[in-house]
């Protein structure tokens, strides 16, 4: 071998020991490139639902049906944060990100639990987010991160150090505005939508510069006068309006649009005084990434005064060449909408709902008479909780099932007409759950998206708030309010395992590898478990 | 500056004035109507829309409260919840956005206002109720009273100040129409509601009792004699729950309205401080 070989086999020897022994080592910037192609890096879960389908879907395969009941936890990272735990982690190339409810953001050691940083905002005392104190993750972009506060800033960090890059305040909290969203990262872009449909809030999404933090666009979620959608309120309703957007949509990289999905018109509980479809609340938008203009929207539930916000995970999928949408609305029905023009395919039931027993012609449900809220008050069915809630579902390309938590219950509504003043609560009617639907009861349901048939279904003890996770293993894992973690087999949804966290579980799973080895990992209580094999 | 506003300030103004026994929003003719609304939106789920009480809190409405003798302690116990109840903290119960300081004093207005002029007369008699909780009623075998009868049932030493008449007697007669009243899954502290177990080891023993705490994949029974059993449910030969309520329907030829109306005194007696 002539000498100048031999030093170029030497250097690239050198390369292959750089690579493969350093092992755990963090690469300089998560690139949207990286972001557009993360099914190549399935050791890494970049996004809220794991990529821009929204499928939360790994194609880790390493636990698989035949080892699972040897899963053991490998670490246990506590938080001590009250609250209730939504957030959804991301990992990226051994370390691993988490915002806990409290406005706080930190990284760990994937392999180990062990902090490695720790950021916290504080949050203010006159703070009152409705729900509770709650955050669902952040996004990663190059070698920041970045997520949303209870007093409605968004905040990028140094990814390697937890360091403030920027902060900048979207909206006042005193006027009930807050983040609760996990931003989603799109090209140079951080988006995501407030929250503060219960304070009658004028719901918008925005975008962020990653670089800068400079607002580049913000769209209105309640449209303005002289804009189309503004008459479908009732005089200066539209002023506070509501429609939120406080869950994390998905990305269209071949069209460059994003799916926003939207919530309640305020007062969320009573129609008077906004008669009218109140557009855009409880739809779906398809907006132009780079401009934030509205391509088109989809209405799940016109005039809603059920509180049925519509703030689901609008997941991506392709079936038979086509490509669609499906999202498991609040409202009881699932919908497969046409990706291309927003136009329903289907809309089927898949709980106990009273509200609809009829469709219009484009197939949309619709709400009968006795729908309404009443003084007296009487029971419809779901209930203001809904048939599911923000809880992320899944779906396994695989075995072509969307995976949703769900939920039997039924509310009584009654009006109870209030004045809007800002910063107030601003529901104008009360719920209580009705005894005669009682016991509640939760579900996880694996639903056929062309045929809308629930092909499994596999019952909690009680409701849960777990999202979920499929895996290419063949498995699907969802926790329950009994604070079990527990693994599904994909086809039947019979459980092969489940471990006893302590604490109920209130965010999705997600997966992840170090090392070559598995890992999945679910926040309970206030701790966050990751799982793997022995 | 908005009406609010002022009455921010000056029940803010008024909070300074350090603990004070009286509402200040006493006098304000609107305040018992706001409140009203706000009552609905915040309490209503366990103390009924009319404040009058459900299964799950108490009535409001009597002149005689248990934890609260003046609007200050009223205002407190809405604030700060009341510690080994089901009565959160405000804003603690992870539903809705909680409520200000002007619309607690509101909602104190409104439950002022709902209390009777005069206190209603009880037509049990405590002393007659009590012989018979202890003694023909068969009452104390399952359930307990200021710490003397039994575990199987749940303590009934408070439950004549939390729950109406209605809904107690209603509870004697039909045990199986409503399980324990437990609460909606983000306030409830506990979540017994008292199903009935029926279980079957491997080696063939039947267990039948009441559910203590239960999962998708354990189950925590009290049997008839007050054994604890712990059980593995894909353990089991078989395992069925029901609603149908382990405790006997009592009939009026069994105990008569004026009986039972005998026991709630005993229990609202036993309740009270």
């Amino acid at each position: 071998m002539p000498q100048s070989a031999r030093r170029t086999l030497n250097f690239l020897l050198l390369i292959a020991v750089f690579i493969f022994d350093l092992g755990i080592h963090t690469r300089a910037q998560v690139t949207s490139d990286r972001l557009l192609n993360s099914s190549k890096e399935p050791q890494n879960w970049l996004m809220y639902s794991g990529d821009y389908s929204g499928k939360r879907h790994t194609s880790l395969n390493q636990i698989n049906p035949s080892n699972v009941k040897t899963l053991v936890p490998k670490w246990v990272y506590q938080t001590g944060a009250t609250g209730k735990f939504e957030t959804t982690p991301l990992v990226v190339d051994g370390i691993f990100y988490a915002t806990a409810p409290d406005n706080r953001a930190f990284a760990l050691d994937a392999r180990s639990g062990r902090p490695i940083w720790m950021y916290q905002r504080q949050v203010p005392s006159d703070i009152r987010p409705c729900c509770g104190r709650v955050n669902r993750g952040m996004a990663i972009l190059d070698d920041k991160v970045f997520f949303g506060t209870l007093d409605a800033h968004v905040v990028a960090l140094d990814a390697k150090t937890g360091a403030v890059r920027w902060d900048v305040e979207a909206a006042d909290y005193r006027t009930g505005h807050s983040f609760t969203i996990a931003p989603l990262a799109v090209k140079n872009l951080i988006i995501l939508g407030v929250s503060g449909g219960e304070y009658g809030v004028r719901g918008f999404i925005d975008a962020y510069d990653a670089d800068t933090g400079q607002r580049k666009w913000r769209f209105y979620t309640v449209p303005g006068p002289g804009e189309a959608g503004n008459e479908t309120w009732e005089g200066d309703s539209w002023k506070v309006g509501g429609a939120p957007a406080w869950n994390t949509g998905t990305y269209d990289p071949a069209t460059n649009q994003i799916f926003w999905p939207t919530g309640n018109p305020a007062p969320s509980n009573r129609g008077a005084g906004r008669s009218g479809d109140n557009l855009y609340s409880n739809s779906l938008l398809a907006l132009d990434a780079e401009s934030g203009k509205l391509n088109w929207h989809f209405q799940f539930t016109k005039h809603d005064e059920h509180d049925w916000d519509a703030t689901q995970v609008p997941v991506l999928i392709e079936r038979d060449g086509k490509r669609l949408i499906a999202q498991a609305d609040r409202n009881g029905y699932f919908y497969v909408i046409d990706r291309a023009n927003g136009k329903l395919i289907s809309a089927t039931p898949y709980g106990k709902t009273t509200w609809s027993d009829s469709k219009d012609a484009e197939g949309r449900p619709v709400a009968n008479k006795n729908a309404s809220p009443t003084l007296e008050g009487h029971t419809v069915c779901p209930g203001a909780l809904g048939t599911t809630n923000y809880m992320p579902p899944a779906y396994n390309p695989q075995t072509g099932l969307f995976y949703v938590t769900a939920r039997d219950q039924c509310d009584i509504f009654s009006t109870a007409p209030q004045p809007y003043e800002p910063g107030h609560a601003f529901y104008g009617s009360a719920y209580f759950p009705s005894e005669e639907a009682e016991p509640y009861l939760g579900f996880l349901k694996a639903i056929d998206p062309v045929t809308g048939e629930i092909k499994q279904k596999f019952q909690h003890t009680s409701p849960t708030w777990s999202g979920v996770l499929s895996t290419a293993g063949g498995l699907v894992f969802s926790g329950d309010a009994e604070g079990n973690f527990i693994a599904f087999d994909a086809a039947s949804l019979k459980p092969l395992w489940h471990f006893q966290m302590g604490g109920a579980v209130y965010a999705g799973p997600m997966a992840f590898a170090v090392d070559g080895k598995q890992y999945v990992a679910i926040a309970a209580g206030s701790a966050i478990y990751a799982f793997a094999l022995p | 500056m908005s009406r609010a506003f002022w009455l921010a300030f000056v029940i803010s103004a008024a909070l300074l004035c350090a603990a004070q026994d009286q509402n200040p929003l006493a006098h304000d003719p609107n305040a018992a109507k706001a409140g009203e609304y706000e009552f609905r939106i915040n309490c209503a789920l366990c103390h009924g829309l009319g404040a009058r009480g459900g299964g799950r809190g108490p009535d409001l409405a009597r002149a005689q409260k248990k934890h609260t003798h003046n609007d200050a302690e009223m205002f407190q116990v809405i604030s700060s919840g009341i510690p080994g109840t089901a009565m959160p903290a405000n804003g603690t119960n992870g539903q809705g956005v909680g409520m200000t300081d002007t619309e607690i004093w509101q909602i104190i207005a409104y439950i002022r206002s709902q209390e009777p002029k005069t206190a209603a007369k009880s037509s049990g008699d405590a002393a007659r109720g009590r012989e018979l909780f202890f003694g023909d009623a068969n009452c104390s075998m399952c359930h307990m009273v200021r710490g003397t009868g039994g575990r199987l049932g749940p303590d009934l030493t408070s439950v004549g100040g939390a729950r109406t008449r209605a809904s107690i007697m209603d509870s004697i007669r039909n045990p199986s129409r409503r399980l324990a009243w437990g609460l909606t899954e983000s306030t409830k502290e506990f979540p017994q509601e008292y199903e009935t177990i029926t279980a079957v080891t491997a080696d063939g023993k039947e267990i039948r009792g009441v559910a203590m705490n239960e999962d998708s994949f354990t189950v925590q029974v009290m049997d008839q004699g007050e054994h604890i059993h712990l059980l593995e449910k894909d353990k089991l030969k078989s395992f069925q729950k029901s609603r149908e309520s382990i405790m006997p329907k009592y009939e009026a030829d069994t105990l008569s309205d004026q009986q039972i109306d005998d026991i709630i005194a005993f229990l609202a007696a036993s309740g009270a401080k």
